[in-house]
């Protein structure tokens, strides 16, 4: 038997910067959070603000994520992504305000399963809306990236009109659930329980997704594609399945987020989706086409910044997250983790 | 000469304004190492991305063990027992070899003594097991993307310039892994530049030009005459000795 020949390459120890690189985009979240602290004179203030900051950019992720990963794998640019957002608000609240009682009641219980409901429904909704969006919009215009923003930008106002002739013009308000309202005390820092709720289901869901991507097949088949489509295919995989499968779980990933932003503003429009898709192509920018974990750390840094700069200087908040953007891509052009290679 | 495994006819595949293949006939033997040579920029790249169906032909047939693949898409093609490595070697930089090898076990988990045996042949990949692939040198990922092809049997293995731009020592072993893949009975189209393993391990040859097949024939009778090398390919024996 023949063996190739030995390699045995000298390694040079890296230097520390070099070391840290990969790891400077999970850095400069503590960083900034340490900003923060230094920056609010309160340290309460600093925490209230900073559980603020997390569970906005944790709802924002839950909202990027699928985007991201859709823009990764098949090359398009779904700038009707913010749909599925509004149609998840809107059929999650309409089955909250259907279990009104469930929600009025004093018990955590009860909450929790109203809650759960609206959510599944809202999944299955947006699941369903982007299997349709898929095969009648997106579909026919692969390749084509100017035909897609143009084509999904119409499918966004296509829905936009379709909800406001379903729920109406006016803008629908929603309490949160009795159990989700009000605020605990932690270190004298009140802390909105609504808040700690989507931090830990944003990170169940980021957890979820890594595991998912990490541990199976599925994962491994997503990534690849991300990375060379065609390679897939090569070695047998049906990635056109796979993109479907894909765009269902960002679509009904939108929903939640849908349903978790409603009811953090605790108002709902049918503009809000294509509201926050400033927002949502910020962090996938920043993240890195096509990367998860960038989406995530973007996030958090948009919502943390955001809650930050509107406490120190408003009017500075406006413009925090362009700025972010701009600074984000002066050092890492591609992205703080980008996948999607330069095409 | 053996039933043919792979017989493409007439095959003609434009891409975009360019026709690039003009009509390509091709026959590759059950059993044996089929050589596509030719000068650059003829088609021999096409015609692989054309039989594995990343381009379509436009015209001509493509059978694989007597059913037409032209309209097939490449998943389904690939899982006939088709086995492709490409010219940029096709590497998933951003997995670790580990995962690029689980991912080429497309029929299931990988098997524990086909790995051996590829650790065998390619021992770096044990040791860079656990490495991203993107960190390995060239002649790495070259050897990568050859066990990716080999960690399950294929009926047919289409490889692409496989020592494009390795140093010597990474040819020798990648010419006797692909030899040990002919041993075990594999039937190989195999894209080379490289003259001199084109002629260790082919059985027949093919040579291209222009988008069209040129010559057709036993590997021994090119290899041994020069005035046949010059004018198909412009290429002298003594050069390549």
């Amino acid at each position: 038997m023949s063996a190739a020949p030995d390699h045995s390459p000298t390694m040079a120890q890296a230097s520390l910067s070099q070391r840290l690189a990969p790891y400077a985009p999970v850095l400069l979240v503590f960083a900034l959070m340490a900003f923060g602290l230094i920056a609010i004179p309160s340290t309460s203030s600093w925490l209230t603000l900073t559980v603020s900051g997390l569970a906005m950019g944790m709802m924002i992720f839950i909202m990027a994520s699928g985007l991201t990963l859709v823009f990764g794998l098949m090359d398009v640019i779904n700038f009707g992504h913010g749909a599925f957002v509004s149609v998840g608000a809107f059929v999650g609240v309409s089955l909250l305000l259907l279990l009104e009682n469930m929600t009025g009641a004093p018990s955590l219980a009860l909450n929790l399963t109203a809650m759960m409901v609206a959510i599944i429904g809202a999944m299955a909704a947006t699941a369903l809306m982007g299997w349709a969006f898929e095969k009648v919009i997106v579909k026919p215009v692969y390749g084509h990236h100017l035909k897609q923003i143009l084509v999904t930008m119409g499918g966004l106002i296509v829905v936009e009109q379709l909800i406001i002739v379903l729920w109406g013009p006016e803008e629908i308000y929603i309490t949160r659930p009795e159990a989700l309202k009000g605020a605990v005390t932690f270190f004298g820092a009140a802390l909105e329980k609504y808040r700690l709720v989507a931090v830990g289901i944003g990170a169940v869901v980021f957890l979820a997704m890594r595991w998912i991507l990490r541990r199976t097949k599925i994962g491994l088949i997503v990534r690849a594609g991300v990375e060379n489509g065609e390679m897939v295919e090569a070695l047998g995989y049906r990635l056109r399945l796979v993109f479907v499968g894909v765009f269902l779980a960002g679509s009904a990933l939108a929903g939640l987020g849908g349903v978790l932003w409603g009811l953090y503003q605790e108002v709902i429009t049918a503009h809000m989706g294509n509201q926050s898709m400033i927002l949502i192509f910020i962090v996938v920018i920043i993240g890195g086409l096509g990367s998860v974990e960038g989406c995530f750390i973007g996030a958090l840094l948009v919502g943390l910044l955001q809650n930050y700069v509107a406490f120190l200087e408003p009017k500075v908040a406006l413009i925090s997250n362009i700025g972010l953007m701009v600074a984000i891509l002066m050092w890492r052009p591609m992205g703080m983790i980008p996948v999607v290679k330069a095409k | 000469m053996s039933d043919p495994i792979l017989t493409l006819s007439g095959v003609k595949t434009n891409i975009a304004q360019y026709h690039i293949l003009q009509g390509v006939d091709l026959s590759v033997p059950r059993g044996q190492v089929t050589m596509l040579l030719g000068r650059n920029g003829v088609g021999k790249t096409t015609t692989l991305r054309t039989i594995i169906g990343h381009w379509r032909a436009h015209e001509g047939s493509i059978l694989f063990d007597g059913e037409d693949i032209s309209r097939l898409p490449t998943p389904a093609i690939a899982r006939l027992g088709i086995g492709f490595v490409p010219e940029d070697m096709g590497i998933f930089a951003d997995l670790t070899v580990e995962e690029n090898m689980i991912l080429a076990a497309v029929s299931g988990p990988i098997n524990s003594a086909r790995l051996d045996w590829l650790f065998t042949v390619f021992p770096a990949l044990k040791t860079f097991w656990k490495k991203d692939a993107g960190t390995l040198s060239g002649g790495q990922k070259q050897m990568l993307t050859i066990a990716r092809a080999m960690i399950e049997e294929r009926r047919l293995y289409l490889i692409d310039e496989p020592t494009k731009g390795l140093a010597p020592a990474i040819i020798s072993t990648m010419a006797r892994a692909l030899r040990e893949l002919k041993d075990q009975g594999a039937s190989i189209l195999l894209v080379e530049q490289n003259f001199s393993v084109a002629r260790a391990l082919g059985d027949s040859a093919n040579v291209m030009d222009d988008g069209r097949m040129t010559w057709s024939g036993e590997m021994q009778e090119l290899a041994t005459n020069a005035d046949l090398q010059e004018r198909l390919m412009g290429l002298s024996l003594e050069a390549h000795q």
